[in-house]
């Protein structure tokens, strides 16, 4: 299937597939919501500096296994390391995007962008400063003193997008993070996600429900199966990402690669 | 409001009434009820004389003493129901029993604990204002979205970060309201704590009035009072609609 590498989770043994580098290493993940199964006995493992992408029905436990490795949901059982160490709640080096932005209504957007700086006790010079530079870096340059509710969906997003780019944090948690915008907005957005996975050496673990976005931005996608979630596969879309945004969308192996996820997420689906 | 289809502006429809009861007054049908004028000359002399003042600024100081109290206990019971369940489970029933609760029947027991004086007074007042507060913070802490819990938990802040930077914030409109709601009732705690003891303050006069049918005096300290009562909570509102904004940009 030409550049589509694939590595199937059952075949490739436990504890998952090998990746050189793992920044982030999900082990034997279950989680129960009373007698609700979300997640049964789950393993990922989240190569270092890569866009990983958490692809699968609605209601398969995409954002219960985000919200873990992001330490803000405990486990029934399993654990997630980080950097080799097993976690027990959140951390600096790691940042969430929220689906609904989760941002203050009562402060101004370089406030909010400054929030998890704040929180870590840097001096308010210095994380203005900070602030204003990641504003410029999500295109929000000018919008510093505006306040949440004078913006778009998009341009909240984007300003979420900045709090976490701010703690430097080495990995970001992003759940459907354009799923409450609209389609021209989500297109810009993904190419700006590319160039900064390319600018920032960054680590992405990124939940989505739309296959063609997966495809477009991801070097891995874990695919999920229904409740209760359990790792499907793990695909490698080795897209050539050098040419304009149409290009890719156009690439053979951009539409192949799509249908492939498509036609075997259809077997479960029915 | 609407009269025969045409909208009629609140200031039109009050000076109607007021018109209304000076024709009543004039016609001099029942001697409770003195022409409105009449009663307008009476509020302007009473404000200047010193009784009124000495018992205005009584009456304010029970009643000003009184929010605080029940502000600075009604926010932080408020919140810490909002947040602790345990702590709403065992509170919850009572506020919910007083808010609702014939408070006047308490006060002659508070006369009889604290006595025939100002503290008494003083003590109604935190009797009627504080349980809605309490309700109102809580109401208020418990729409705080999760995701802003979730977000400040993610970026780090602890307990008495979240509560100071998101859950207080969040909840401002709804504790606004409270303290608006508690005003209202705690005018009421005020006049009817004073007219009880009857000593002090506005009950005083009022005994005074009533006593010897001075019905024009009797009415203009009653609608120096509505007006007091309309002028607090619209202060608080002014401020609740400041905040307004954020209220209703959230989920
Ligand atoms: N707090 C909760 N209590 C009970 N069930 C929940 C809770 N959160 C999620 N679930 C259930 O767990 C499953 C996975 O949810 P979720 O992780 O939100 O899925 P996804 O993000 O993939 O749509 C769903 O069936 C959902 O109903
Ligand atoms: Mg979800």
């Amino acid at each position: 299937m030409g550049a589509v590498r694939r590595i199937d989770a059952a075949r490739a043994g436990r504890p998952g597939p090998a990746t050189a580098d793992p920044i982030v290493q999900v082990r034997g993940i279950t989680k129960r919501y009373g007698s609700t199964e979300a997640l049964k006995d789950v393993d990922v493992d989240v190569p270092r500096g890569k866009l990983t992408t958490l692809l699968g029905p609605s209601g398969c436990g995409k954002t219960t296994l985000l919200k873990i490795v992001a330490g803000l949901l405990d486990a029934t059982a399993g654990e997630v390391l980080v950097n080799g160490k097993p976690i027990s709640g959140p951390g600096p080096e790691r940042a969430f995007v929220f689906q609904d932005f989760a941002l203050m209504p009562w402060a101004t957007v370089i406030t909010n962008v400054a929030f998890g700086l704040e929180m870590r006790g840097v001096p308010k010079a210095e994380r203005l400063e900070t602030a204003r530079h990641c504003i410029r870096e999500v295109g929000l340059a000018g919008f510093e003193d505006r306040y949440p509710h004078e913006l778009s969906g998009g341009m909240r997003q984007r300003v979420g997008l900045a709090r976490a780019l701010a703690v430097s944090a080495d990995v970001l948690l992003l759940d459907e993070p354009f799923s409450a915008v609209d389609e021209q907005t989500r297109r810009k957005f993904q190419e700006d996600l590319l160039r900064l996975r390319h600018q920032e050496n960054k680590t992405f673990l990124f939940v989505t429900h739309s296959i063609e976005e997966a495809v477009y931005l991801s070097d891995a996608i874990v695919m999920l199966s229904r409740r209760p979630g359990r790792v499907n596969r793990i695909i490698e879309p080795a897209i050539d990402r050098s040419g304009s945004p149409d290009e890719i969308r156009r690439d053979r192996h951009y539409l192949d690669t799509v249908e492939e996820i498509w036609h075997s997420l259809r077997d479960f689906v029915e | 409001m609407t009269l025969f289809g045409v909208r009629v502006p609140m200031m039109a429809s009050l000076i109607l009434w007021c018109v209304l009861w000076e024709i009543v007054g004039r016609l001099d049908l029942i001697f409770l009820v003195p022409p409105f004028t009449a009663v307008l000359a009476a509020a302007w002399e009473l404000v200047n004389t010193g009784t009124f003042q000495r018992a205005t600024v009584t009456t304010l100081w029970a009643f000003f003493v009184g929010m605080g109290f029940a502000i600075a206990v009604g926010v932080p019971v408020g919140l810490l129901m909002g947040r602790v369940p345990a702590a709403d489970r065992l509170l919850g029933m009572w506020v919910n029993v007083f808010v609702s609760a014939p408070l006047s029947a308490l006060v002659p027991v508070l006369m009889i604990l604290l006595g025939m004086g100002e503290t008494t007074v003083v003590a109604t007042v935190f009797l009627f204002a504080v349980w809605i507060i309490v309700l109102d913070t809580r109401a208020g802490v418990q729409h705080v979205p999760a995701s802003l819990l979730e977000m400040a938990r993610s970026y780090g802040a602890g307990r008495w970060r979240t509560l100071t930077r998101i859950v207080i914030l969040s909840a401002l409109p709804e504790i606004l309201a409270g303290i608006r709601l508690g005003m209202i009732r705690g005018v009421k705690g005020v006049v009817i704590g004073q007219l009880l003891i009857s000593i002090i303050g506005y009950g005083e006069l009022f005994e005074l009035y009533s006593r010897n049918f001075l019905m024009e005096q009797f009415w203009a300290l009653t609608i120096l009072l509505f007006a007091f009562a309309m002028l607090v909570a619209e202060g608080v509102g002014m401020l609740e609609k400041k905040i307004e904004y954020y209220a209703g940009v959230r989920q």
